[in-house]
């Protein structure tokens, strides 16, 4: 039986266990919903790997190129005989390779939450809203049409907020919640309009049809403009804002930071490996039409994603709470993805930058997973979130120090390890493409191996605190998951990605640029070096640095003011300008028609009630008036 | 001479009723109202007599003049309103009814002098006693012995009611 | 003997006198003037009944008869009314038309 059939399986069995965990689990002991979350998320991720080795090395390739299967399709709402939107299984090189990235994160959080969500309450919420999400991203990433991809999106837009919102009971989980729908919702907006036009255009939502070169010659040509731009750009920017939205790119990036409330392997699953990196499949998924329609388009997604992570590995230099580090570690490197998405040329070589930005995504998964779930371990050891309040941390935590120094080491960008290749292939494309973004990119991934430095020394080395109570290493459960992602961080690094994902779809060979590797190596180590000098043990420089730098620490620290402006601009201006006077629209005018119409109702009935007096002269008033009208009306109207 | 004989009488009478039924409706004391109805009474009986009916002009002096009003007069005094006096009209239905009953009036008339009256062409019934009897009991063609006896049932059931209806409950 | 006195004149006359009859029932207040303009009123119809017959159809009783039985039924009715007037008298005290309504207004 052919594998590609049970492709609907993948999104089958999570949405099953969705509704048999978030209805029944109540009924069994927690404990095992953990189980069954897992059993199903299991089953996905051994079903995963036997689409991928199926697709990859058995029957994907024809004539060198690999072929988008459509495993699945079925007609849900037909508008036009080409605009159909429909569900399907999409199978095609980046949506398999999302399949592995999603199923074994999932997988691995899976695992680590029933020992880190121990004891908690809402237990078997938390592994609903698990399966749930697993569903969303995986109908996500298969979707064979466009507006598939966005009812999906939606769908973890709603997850996302679910899980972040966990801890319901704290004011401050409920606001990052809010926030977190709202920014990505009023992207959506956008992602909407894009959807429309683009569509519009071409007459169907199908991603196959738009991506290919007969799609692509309609759009171009579809001779409407707005505003300078034609009606193809404005798509594509628009079709970005969802994106951005999603992936949190300046200036959309304010919830990233703020989703951190959530419970630590929701921030590993949703904002480190997956949700966040919908925007960047999404470019990627449309990426043929981005680099034919107008080149400047990518362009300037190129400038946004570098803007952004330069951005955010400057504040990440500056924040003492691991959780918000590893956050703007995750903006940072989200923003390399989409710098090389935006250099990138199409066709075998000049797809680097699209294939390397995809060889990114998957290694930044599998260390960024392992980084969150090793903050989780440590928060779970020491009951705080703090940097200030860590230190020592080595001697208790033993395969947390491990596995957590080995993720550093990866994204730092030291050679042997995953992120080294994936990088230095970014790099490679950017240098070729436009030398500005590649020195910023090169000063960024020196800044990234200097704060993610500074918080493994500070954490794991640094002061000896006395405990209030000994920190105890994590139990199994959490452990296993650890070592399993510090094991494919390295090894990941080791795929010849090229041979897999490509813009047009042909397999190619790329190699290490070592002219580029050297100076990345030297910026990382600098960053280490750096960090080492500062941190490793107790000392007054960084006080003094921070003292010096005054002014601008604080407002690097404060994140360069961007929630205030954000909060400054909607209380100010669109509460007071724009909400108020459509509330009193809605309060005085619309409620005011409808209780002016009753009010008319039981005015009208108060004075016909008259009628029924109960007086007898004014009912033989009545009759006769009565019958002198009529008996006028039929001597002389009917009958002259 | 009987012509106008005739007319003068007939304007007499018409006069009478039409004078003392504004009385009727308009007095202020209830005993004058009462006694311009009589008026009223008594001048169609003479109407009758003039048309030469003089039976109906008979049953119209004793049951009506005679039964009727002497009722309303005993039920005045029963209910001792002969001390209310000035009963005034209510205001409010006034110009109404005024207008109204004028309108009503204005259309009858104007329908009864535009209107042809055909008269047939039988002949003659002479309106003696024997003859009004013998239709009054008869109960074949043009026989009122069936309404009469039904008038009968419904004088018994009026008088039960009312001597029901007036006693007084023990 | 026929009248020489037109119809119309007779119709004329009742038609003033029930027109008058309802305008003194619709603005009397008392209980018993109001029978007293009912009574205007049968009477009014009582003398269109017995005209028509006498001009119009001189060949038989039909109008006569038809309004002996109308001055009975008004006796009958009469008599009904003052017992009812009589009994209203007895729980209110008063015959005022308005002040016997026991319904809100």
């Amino acid at each position: 039986m052919n594998i590609y059939s049970l492709s609907p399986l993948v999104l089958l069995i999570p949405v099953i266990m969705f509704l048999f965990i978030g209805l029944l689990g109540m009924r069994f002991k927690p404990v095992v919903s953990g189980i069954l979350g897992s059993l199903g998320l299991g089953i996905v991720f051994i079903l995963s790997l036997l689409i991928a080795y199926q697709y990859f090395f058995i029957d994907g390739l024809t004539d060198g190129i690999y072929q988008p299967i459509i495993a699945a399709n079925y007609q849900w709402l037909q508008f036009t005989d080409t605009l159909i939107i429909s569900m399907g299984v999409l199978l095609d090189p980046i949506s398999v390779m999302m399949l592995i990235v999603i199923s074994t994160v999932s997988l691995m959080v899976h695992i680590y939450s029933i020992g880190y969500m121990h004891g908690e309450k809402g237990f078997e919420r938390f592994f609903a809203f698990l399966s749930l999400f697993s569903f969303s991203m995986l109908g996500l990433v298969l979707a064979t049409n466009i507006f598939q991809m966005y009812i999906f999106w939606e769908l973890v837009g709603v997850s996302s907020f679910l899980l972040i919102g966990f801890y319901y009971q704290k004011p401050s989980a409920v606001a990052a919640s809010k926030k977190a729908f709202i920014v990505t919702r009023f992207a959506d907006l956008g992602f909407l309009a894009g959807i429309l036009i683009l569509s519009y255009i071409n007459g169907t939502f199908d991603f196959l049809t738009l991506t290919s070169p007969e799609g692509i010659e309609i759009t171009k040509h579809s001779g409407l403009t707005f505003l300078g731009f034609s009606a193809a750009t404005w798509a594509m920017m628009l079709i970005f804002m969802g994106g951005a939205g999603k992936s949190a790119m300046f200036p959309l990036h304010i919830w990233l930071p703020d989703a951190m409330e959530g419970p630590t392997p929701v921030s590993a699953l949703i904002h480190a490996a997956t949700m966040v990196v919908a925007g960047v499949y999404l470019v990627a998924r449309m990426f043929p039409v981005y680099y034919f329609t107008n080149p400047n388009t990518l362009n300037a997604i190129a400038y946004i994603g570098g803007f952004t992570s330069l951005f955010a590995a400057v504040i990440a230099c500056t924040q003492y709470d691991i959780k918000r580090i590893l956050a703007f570690s995750t903006l940072s490197q989200i923003g390399y993805m989409i710098l090389a998405l935006g250099v990138s040329g199409y066709g075998g070589e000049h797809g680097l930058g699209y294939m390397s930005s995809m060889f990114h995504l998957f290694t930044h998964a599998m260390f960024k997973a392992l980084l969150f779930l090793g903050a989780g371990a440590i928060i779970h050891a020491v009951h705080s979130n703090v940097m200030n309040e860590m230190g020592g941390l080595r001697k208790y935590l033993p395969v947390t120090h491990l596995t957590f120094l080995i993720a550093c080491i990866t994204i730092a960008g030291v050679p042997g390890f995953s992120a080294f290749f994936s990088k230095d292939e970014i790099l490679t494309a950017a240098f070729h493409h436009d030398k500005i973004l590649f020195y910023v990119e090169l000063f960024v991934a020196g800044l990234t191996a200097f704060y993610m430095f500074r918080l493994y020394f500070v954490v794991f080395w640094g002061e000896d605190r006395h405990y209030h109570h000994k920190p105890h290493e994590a139990p199994l459960t959490m452990s296993i998951p650890l070592i399993f992602l510090a094991i494919a961080s390295v090894l990941a690094g080791y795929i010849h990605f090229g041979n897999f994902v490509s813009s047009d779809r042909m397999p190619f060979h790329s190699e290490i640029q070592w002219n580029i590797a050297s100076q990345s190596i030297i910026v990382g180590v600098i960053g280490i070096v750096i960090a080492f000098l500062l941190y490793r043990k107790v000392n007054n420089v960084p006080d003094h640095l921070v003292k010096a730098l005054g002014g601008f620490h604080k407002t690097v620290f404060h994140k360069f003011y961007i929630d205030e402006i954000y909060l400054f601009v909607t209380k100010k201006i669109i509460f007071n300008y724009i909400s108020r006077p459509v509330a009193w629209f809605d309060r005085h005018i619309v409620d005011g028609t409808m209780n002016g119409i009753a009010w008319i109702t039981e005015y009208t009935s108060y004075r016909i009630k008259g009628f029924q007096s109960g007086q007898l002269q004014q009912y033989a008033l009545v009759f006769v008036s009565g019958a002198v009208f009529l008996a006028l009306i039929f001597l002389y109207y009917f009958f002259g | 001479m009987g012509l106008t004989t005739n007319i003068w009488m007939f304007l007499l009478f018409s006069a009478i009723i039409i004078v003392f039924s504004f009385f009727t409706i308009f007095s202020r004391r209830i005993l004058r109202a009462a006694v311009s109805l009589l008026f009223v009474l008594v001048s169609t009986a003479g109407l009758y007599f003039m048309m030469d009916y003089q039976f109906m002009a008979g049953v119209q002096l004793t049951l009506y003049a005679g039964g009727i009003v002497v009722l309303i007069i005993f039920s005045i005094l029963l209910t001792s309103t002969i001390n209310q006096k000035f009963e005034k009209p209510s205001s409010k239905y006034l110009i109404l009814g005024g207008i109204t009953a004028v309108f009503g009036a204005g259309i009858s008339i104007y329908t009864i002098l535009n209107h042809p009256f055909s008269t047939s062409t039988e002949s003659e019934i002479p309106s003696t006693m024997k003859e009004i009897g013998v239709q009054l009991l008869n109960t074949g063609v043009n026989g009122y012995a069936l309404p009469f006896e039904v008038i009968s049932i419904l004088l018994l059931a009026a008088m039960i009611a009312a001597i029901v209806i007036a006693k007084k409950i023990i | 003997m026929n009248t020489l006195v037109p119809l119309s004149f007779f119709l004329i006359v009742s038609t003033i006198m029930f027109f008058v009859g309802i305008w003194g029932f619709i603005i009397r207040r008392n209980l018993i003037t109001i029978l007293m303009s009912v009574e205007l009123i049968l009477n009014a119809v009582n003398l269109n009944f017995v005209v028509f017959n006498r001009i119009l159809f001189p060949g038989h009783f039909q109008g006569m008869f038809f309004s002996l039985f109308i001055v009975a039924i008004a006796a009958a009715e009469a008599s009904v009314a003052i017992a009812i007037i009589i009994n209203i008298y007895r729980r209110f005290s008063t015959i005022e038309v308005d002040n016997v309504s026991e319904m809100k207004n």
